[in-house]
C-alpha cells in the first residue's frame, strides 16, 4: 500500500500553467521530499496527489488504480496541514476521533487506537483540551494524530514545521522521522527548508517552476547535482559558483565547489582574498571571502581557524568535487 | 494619582453613555407611560412624566377593538416564516461565495447590495399588479416571500462575511479526513458558523418584525401583522395617543423582549466585518 505514480500531469490555473507535464513514480514505503524556492509549484503537486486540487491533464494512480476523479476523502490519504486546521470545536480527543467516525468505524475500535495515536505523541493528558489550549507543537501532534489513526496509504505534509520555533523544528523533524520508521507507511513532505529535505528524505524531489530538476537520493543529489540549480539548492552554506577564465582552467562554463572542499591557507592558494566576515561556531568556522575577480566566496573549515575580518587568506579546491557545468548549467560528467 | 484621573474619566463615559442611553430610550418609555394614561392626560399641557391616574383601560379598549393575537401571529409567521426561508437559499449561496467564488462573485455580490439602496416605492405598482393577479394579496405567503427578497441580500451578505472567516483549509482537512460535502456542512462547517448564523437570524427577524412599507401596503385584514395594528390607530377622525401608545406598546414589545436576551448576537451581528 502507498505506492503513487503521476503520468504526465498537469495543473493550470486559467492561463498560467504552474505544472508542465510531469512524470514521477513514489514507491511504498518511502519518505519522498519535494523541495524548491517558494512559488515552484510543489505544494500544488502535493495538493494535486490529495485531490484538493483537480488536474487540468494526466492521470494518477494510487496502489494501481486510477485516482484522478476519486474525491479527496476517497483517496485513503492523510493530511498535516501547514496551519495545523484543528477542528477549533472540537476536543483533541474529538479531532483524533474524527476520521474514524467519518469512516464509520467499530466504536470500540475508535477508543483503542486514539488512546494508542496519544500514547505515542505524549497526548494523553490533552484529550479533552480545546486545540486553542495547546502549544504549537502540541496541536502540530494532534494533527498527525489525526493522520496516524486511519492508517493511511500516504502521508502528505504541507510545510508542517514551519509554524514552528527552530529547537522544536528540530525536535520535530526527528519525531516525524521515527514515526516513518515504525510505520514504514509512504510519506510526502513539502518543505522549502533543504536541511528538512536532507535530513528527513529517502527520496528528494528538487521543483523550480513546476518542472522536475532533479530526483534522488540526499547524497546522489549532493554528490550528482544535475545541474547548476540543483548544485545550488541543496548543501549548505550554498555552492559557490565560478565562471570566466578561472572556469576555463578546468575546462568549463561554470565551476561549483562547496564551501566545505575549499581548502584554507594563511599562506598559499590557488586564490587569494581578504576575509569580510568569519563566522566562528566552535565545531565549524565558516568565512566569507572577497576573492578579487570573484563574487564574495564561502569557506567551511571544520573546527576553529583563527582568521578575523581583513586579513588575506588564500583558497585551493580540491579538484576531486569540484562540479563543472556547461553554459546551460548542465552538469559536465 | 493615575488610577483617580482613570476613574474620574470612566465615571464621565459613564454617565454620557447612560445619558445617550436615556435619549435613545426615551421615546419608547414615553410611549409606553402615555399607553397608562386618559386620551386627555396624554394630549395635557404640560405633560406629566409619572404623576397621573394610571389606567390599563387603552389596553383594554385595544383589545376589544382590534384582534391583537391575530395580528402578533401574523408579525410571528411572517417575520420567522421570511427570515428562515431567507437563510434556506443564503446558506448556500454565501457557501459558493465563500468557498467557491467565480471571477464575478464579488460583482454580484456588490449588485445584490445594490438592490437595497432602491426605493421600495419605486417598485411598489409592479408588485402590487403581481400579488393582485396571483391572488398574493393580504396573504401571510405574499408577505413572506416578499420580506425574503428585501432582506436576502443583507442575509447573504452577512453569511458570506461570516464564512469567509472560517479558514478553508480546516474544511480541506476535513474532506482529507474522509468527510462527503454533508458531513462538512453538519459537523465542521455548521458548527463553526453557528454565532454568524445565529446573528443573522436573530437580525433579520427583528427587520422582518419592523418592516412596515410592505406590510402596510400589501395586507388589509387578515394577513396584517403588529404595523397594520398600529397604524390603524392612527385614525382620520383624531389621533387617539393613549390608544395608540398602548398599540405600540403592544407591537413592540415581543421584539424588544427578544432584542434584550440576544443582546450578544445582536452586537455581533450589527458590527459584521466591522471586527473580527
Amino acid at each position: 500500500m502507498g505506492n503513487i505514480v503521476l503520468k504526465q500531469i498537469t495543473k493550470s490555473f486559467g492561463d498560467v500553467q504552474v505544472i508542465p507535464p510531469l512524470d514521477l513514480e513514489i514507491n511504498e514505503g518511502e519518505f519522498v521530499v519535494f523541495v524548491g524556492p517558494s512559488g515552484c509549484g510543489k505544494s500544488t503537486l502535493l495538493r494535486l496527489i490529495a485531490g484538493l486540487e483537480d488536474v487540468t491533464s494526466g492521470e494518477i494512480s494510487i496502489d494501481g488504480t486510477n485516482a484522478t476523479e476519486v474525491p479527496p476523502a476517497k483517496r485513503g490519504l492523510a493530511m498535516v496541514f501547514q496551519s495545523y486546521a484543528l477542528y477549533p470545536h472540537m476536543s483533541v480527543k474529538k479531532n483524533i476521533t474524527f476520521p474514524l467516525k467519518m469512516a464509520k468505524m467499530d466504536p470500540a475500535e475508535q477508543e483503542r487506537r486514539v488512546a494508542a495515536a496519544a500514547k505515542v505523541l505524549n497526548l494523553t493528558d490533552y484529550l479533552h483540551r480545546r486545540p486553542g489550549q495547546l502549544s504549537g507543537g502540541q496541536r502540530q501532534r494532534v494533527a498527525i494524530g489525526r493522520a496516524i489513526v486511519r492508517e493511511p496509504a500516504a502521508f502528505l505534509f504541507d510545510e508542517p514545521l514551519s509554524n514552528l520555533d527552530a529547537a522544536l523544528r528540530v525536535n520535530m523533524r526527528l519525531e516525524i522521522s521515527e514515526l516513518h520508521q515504525t510505520l514504514k507507511t509512504t510519506m510526502i513532505y513539502v518543505t522549502h527548508d533543504q536541511v528538512e529535505a536532507m535530513t528527513m528524505a529517502d527520496k528528494i524531489v528538487v521543483l523550480q517552476a513546476g518542472f522536475i530538476e532533479q530526483v534522488g537520493s540526499p547524497l546522489e543529489l549532493y554528490h550528482n547535482p544535475r545541474n547548476k540549480f540543483v548544485a545550488g539548492f541543496i548543501g549548505s552554506p550554498k555552492m559557490n559558483f565560478i565562471e570566466g577564465a578561472d572556469a576555463q582552467k578546468f575546462d568549463a562554463h561554470t565551476i561549483g565547489i562547496r564551501p566545505e572542499h575549499l581548502t584554507l591557507s594563511t599562506t598559499e592558494g590557488m586564490w587569494k582574498g581578504v576575509v569580510t566576515v568569519a563566522e566562528h561556531l566552535g565545531s565549524d568556522t565558516f568565512l566569507y571571502v572577497n576573492v578579487e575577480g570573484f563574487d564574495a566566496m564561502t569557506v567551511r573549515v571544520n573546527g576553529e581557524f583563527s582568521v578575523k575580518h581583513g586579513d588575506t587568506v588564500y583558497l585551493s579546491p580540491d579538484p576531486e568535487k569540484l562540479h563543472r557545468f556547461d553554459q546551460q548549467g548542465l552538469r559536465i560528467a | 494619582m493615575a488610577r483617580n484621573v482613570s476613574n474620574t474619566r470612566k465615571a464621565l463615559v459613564t454617565a454620557v453613555a447612560w445619558t445617550i442611553g436615556i435619549l435613545i430610550f426615551f421615546p419608547i418609555l414615553w410611549t409606553i407611560l402615555t399607553s397608562f394614561k386618559t386620551e386627555a392626560e396624554a394630549i395635557a399641557s404640560p405633560p406629566s412624566f409619572l404623576f397621573f391616574d394610571w389606567t390599563v383601560e387603552n389596553y383594554v379598549e385595544v383589545n376589544s377593538r382590534s384582534n391583537y393575537p391575530l395580528h402578533f401571529m401574523n408579525s410571528v409567521i411572517i417575520s420567522i416564516g421570511s427570515t428562515l426561508l431567507g437563510l434556506l437559499i443564503a446558506i448556500p449561496a454565501a457557501w459558493s461565495m465563500a468557498f467557491v467564488p467565480a471571477k464575478r462573485t464579488k460583482d454580484i455580490l456588490m449588485w445584490m447590495l445594490s438592490t437595497k439602496m432602491l426605493p421600495p416605492v419605486g417598485v411598489l405598482i409592479p408588485i402590487y399588479l403581481l400579488f393582485r393577479d396571483f391572488g398574493l394579496l393580504d396573504t401571510r405567503i405574499g408577505l413572506v416571500v416578499v420580506l425574503t427578497l428585501i432582506n436576502l441580500p443583507i442575509i447573504v451578505w452577512m453569511l458570506y462575511t461570516y464564512f469567509k472567516e472560517i479558514p478553508g483549509e480546516i474544511l480541506e482537512a476535513a474532506r482529507m479526513d474522509g468527510a462527503g460535502l454533508w458531513d462538512e456542512v453538519v459537523h465542521v462547517l455548521t458548527p463553526m458558523a453557528i454565532p454568524g448564523i445565529a446573528s443573522t437570524l436573530l437580525l433579520n427577524v427583528i427587520l422582518s418584525w419592523n418592516e412596515a412599507f410592505w406590510t402596510l401596503n400589501l395586507t388589509a385584514a387578515k394577513a396584517a401583522p403588529l404595523t397594520a395594528f398600529i397604524a390603524s390607530y392612527s385614525s382620520p377622525e383624531g389621533l387617539f395617543y393613549a390608544k395608540l401608545s398602548a398599540a405600540s406598546t403592544l407591537a413592540i414589545a415581543p421584539i424588544l423582549i427578544l432584542g434584550w436576551f440576544s443582546q450578544k448576537q445582536l452586537v455581533r451581528g450589527l458590527t459584521f466585518g466591522a471586527v473580527k
